[in-house]
C-alpha cells in the first residue's frame, strides 16, 4: 500500500502516547523529592526504602513463584490444547473445547476470579499460593495455547511425516521433530504467560488468602493510599525486567529461527 | 492446512494430549459457572462461606429446585443502582471502543504502510507496553491527571490554565475513558493490524488507475477488507472493558458507576457472595451475544 504523508505524524503521536506515560513513571522513580510534579534531583532513596520494605519483599517472592509455576504448567497443558486443535480433525465436544479456550481470553476477570472462588469453596479448599497458581494456570493456558495455535497452522509438516513414515514413534517423533521447530512460539507463549501472572491484581485477589499477597494486590493497597516514589521505583524494576526479558526471547527466537531454517534446508536436501 | 487424524496419532498419547487440558477447563472454567448460578439462586446467610449451600447429593434435586429463590435476581432489577451500573459500563465501553477504532485504526494502517523494513519493530514496540503491568500503566495516569500532577504543570507552564487554576479530569468518567483507551490500543491496534498487513496492494493500486480518488478506494476496499480485524478488535476490547475494576476504581470518581467496580463492592465490601454471583451471572447473559460474535470470529480466521 502507497504510505501517506501524514502516517509519521499519525505512528509519532500514537507512540508518544503509549509510552510517555511509562517514561513519566520511571524518571520519578529516580526523584530526590516525594512529591510527583517537583523534580527535586536524582536520588536511588526510594529504591532503598522498597528494599527494606518486607512485606514489599515477601509479595515479590510469592508472586514470582506463582507466576513461575503457573506459567510452566500452563505452557504444558497450552501447548496440548494446541496440538488438539490444529492436529485433532475431530473428537467429542471439540466446539465446546475451542470455545473454552477462546471464551477466557474476553472474559471479564470480575467474573473468572469470583466463580474460581466460588468453587475453591464449594470443593473446601484452603485459598492461598496454590489456589492463585490454579487460577492462573487456567487463563494463561488459553494465551499459550493461541500463540502456539499460530506456530501450527504455519507449519511445514513434511519432516515429521517423513520421521513417521520411517518409523518413529509418534511421541519420539514430537519432542525429536515437532517440539523443537515450535519451540520459538512456545517459549513466547511461557514469556506472555508469566508477564500476566505476574500483572494480575483481580483474579489473584478472589483467589488468594491468607499469607499469600501477591505484588500487583501490594501495590494496589498501596496505590489506593496516594501516589508514592517507592511504587514507582517497584514499578520501573518490573518494567525493566520485562523489558529485558521481551528482548532476549526476541533475540533467542530469531536466532533459533535462523537456525531451524539452515536444518529444514539440509535435513531437505538430505531427504531428496 | 492438512488435519489428519492417522493411525499414526493414535493411541494413549493422543488421547492424553486431548483429555488433560479437556479436563482442566472443564475443571476450572465451565464448573465455576454452574456454581455461580447456583449461588446466586441461594439465600444470603451471615456464615463463611456467606451463603446457605445448596449441596445436598443427588437425592436432594426436589429439595434443591424447591430452595430456588430468585430472590437476588428480583433484587437486581428493583434496585436502580444495578440497572444503572450494567448500562453506563456498556455505555463506557461503547464510547470507549469507538474512541479506540478512531485512534487505533490510522495507527495500524500507518503501520501496514510503512516500509517492509520497519514493521517489525513498530508491532514490537506496540506490543512492549502490552508486556508491562496493567496496573503500572493506570498508575502511571493518576500523577498525571491529579489536580496538582502534572498535566496541570504543564498547562499552567504553557499558558493555557492560570497558576491557580487545575484540571479537573482525575476521579471522573473522561479519565477513565483516557485509561481504558490508553490500556487497551495495544489491543485494539495489533487485530486491526494484521488485517490491513494482508491486504492484497494491487486492489488499490488498479482503483487509483481506473481514477477512483484515494478517499473513496478506502471506504470501498479498504475498510470492507479490514472488517474482520475491526470486529475482533472491537470485541476484544469492548467484552473486558464492560466487566473493567481497576481502571474504574482508581481512575473513576464516586459517579463513575461500572458494574465490575459494583460486583467487587458486593463482594469484597459487603460480603454478599449470592448478590455479587447474581450480578456476575447478568453481566455474563449481556456478554453473550459479544463473546458468541468474537468466538465465531476466532473460528473463521482459522
Amino acid at each position: 500500500m502507497k504510505s501517506s504523508r501524514f502516517d509519521p505524524v499519525v505512528l509519532t503521536l500514537g507512540f508518544a502516547f503509549l509510552y510517555i506515560p511509562i517514561i513519566i513513571l520511571v524518571l520519578y522513580s529516580f526523584n530526590a523529592s516525594r512529591l510527583v510534579t517537583v523534580w527535586g534531583g536524582f536520588s536511588l532513596q526510594w529504591y532503598v526504602a522498597m528494599w527494606s520494605n518486607e512485606g514489599l519483599m515477601d509479595a515479590a517472592w510469592v508472586t514470582a513463584r506463582v507466576a513461575v509455576l503457573s506459567a510452566t504448567i500452563g505452557t504444558v497443558l497450552g501447548t496440548m490444547a494446541a496440538l488438539a486443535l490444529v492436529r485433532y480433525a475431530r473428537f467429542p465436544g471439540k466446539m465446546v473445547f475451542s470455545g473454552m479456550i477462546y471464551a477466557p481470553l474476553v472474559m471479564p476477570e470480575v467474573i473468572t476470579g469470583l466463580s474460581l472462588l466460588l468453587l475453591f469453596v464449594a470443593l473446601n479448599v484452603d485459598r492461598g499460593f496454590w489456589t492463585v497458581t490454579i487460577a492462573h494456570t487456567t487463563f494463561t493456558m488459553c494465551y499459550v495455547a493461541i500463540v502456539v495455535q499460530s506456530r501450527l497452522l504455519t507449519f511445514d509438516r513434511s519432516l515429521e511425516e517423513a520421521a513417521l513414515d520411517l518409523g518413529s514413534p509418534p511421541v519420539k517423533t514430537f519432542f525429536r521433530i515437532t517440539l523443537p521447530l515450535i519451540l520459538p512460539a512456545v517459549l513466547a507463549g511461557w514469556m506472555l504467560a508469566f508477564t500476566l501472572s505476574l500483572d494480575d491484581l483481580v483474579i489473584a485477589s478472589f483467589t488468594t488468602g491468607p499469607g499469600a499477597t501477591t505484588l500487583p494486590i501490594k501495590i494496589y493497597s498501596q496505590v489506593r493510599l496516594g501516589v508514592t516514589p517507592e511504587i514507582n521505583a517497584i514499578c520501573t524494576i518490573l518494567i525493566g525486567l520485562v523489558t529485558i526479558g521481551v528482548v532476549v526471547a526476541s533475540l533467542a527466537s530469531k536466532r533459533a529461527e535462523i537456525r531451524r531454517i539452515r536444518d529444514e534446508h539440509v535435513a531437505l536436501r538430505g531427504t531428496a | 492446512m492438512a488435519e489428519t487424524a492417522t493411525g499414526s496419532n493414535s493411541g494413549p498419547a493422543r488421547w492424553l494430549v486431548v483429555a488433560t487440558p479437556y479436563v482442566w477447563l472443564l475443571l476450572f472454567f465451565a464448573a465455576p459457572f454452574l456454581i455461580i448460578l447456583k449461588i446466586s439462586l441461594s439465600d444470603t446467610a451471615i456464615a463463611m462461606p456467606p451463603y446457605t449451600p445448596l449441596f445436598g447429593g443427588f437425592s436432594a434435586i426436589g429439595d434443591f429446585l424447591s430452595q430456588l429463590d430468585f430472590e437476588n435476581y428480583t433484587f437486581l432489577t428493583e434496585d436502580p443502582l444495578y440497572i444503572e451500573s450494567y448500562l453506563s459500563s456498556l455505555r463506557m465501553a461503547f464510547i470507549s471502543t469507538v474512541l479506540l477504532l478512531l485512534i487505533g485504526y490510522p495507527m495500524a494502517l500507518a503501520m501496514a504502510r510503512a516500509p517492509l523494513a520497519w514493521r517489525p519493530t513498530l508491532v514490537m514496540m506496540v506490543i512492549l507496553p502490552f508486556w508491562t503491568s496493567f496496573l503500572i500503566r493506570v498508575y502511571a495516569w493518576i500523577g498525571i491527571l491529579k489536580p496538582e500532577g502534572l498535566l496541570t504543570v504543564l498547562l499552567q507552564a504553557v499558558g493555557i490554565l492560570g497558576p491557580d487554576e487545575q484540571v479537573q479530569i482525575f476521579r471522573t468518567d473522561t479519565a477513565v475513558l483516557i485509561g481504558i483507551v490508553y490500556s487497551y490500543l495495544p489491543f485494539m491496534v495489533l487485530p486491526l493490524y494484521s488485517a490491513l498487513e494482508k491486504m492484497d496492494a494491487t486492489l488499490l493500486e488498479a482503483a487509483n488507475d481506473l481514477g477512483c480518488p484515494p478517499m473513496k478506494a478506502f471506504w470501498k476496499i479498504t475498510f470492507p477488507l479490514s472488517m474482520p480485524g475491526v470486529i475482533a478488535g472491537s470485541m476484544i476490547c469492548f467484552i473486558p472493558i464492560t466487566g473493567e475494576f481497576v481502571i474504574p476504581d482508581l481512575l473513576g470518581g464516586a459517579e463513575t458507576l461500572m458494574i465490575g467496580k459494583t460486583l467487587w463492592t458486593e463482594f469484597f465490601g459487603n460480603r454478599d457472595w449470592p448478590l455479587a454471583s447474581a450480578v456476575a451471572v447478568l453481566l455474563l447473559l449481556v456478554l453473550v451475544i459479544p463473546i458468541m460474535i468474537f468466538q465465531n470470529q476466532q473460528q473463521k480466521v482459522r
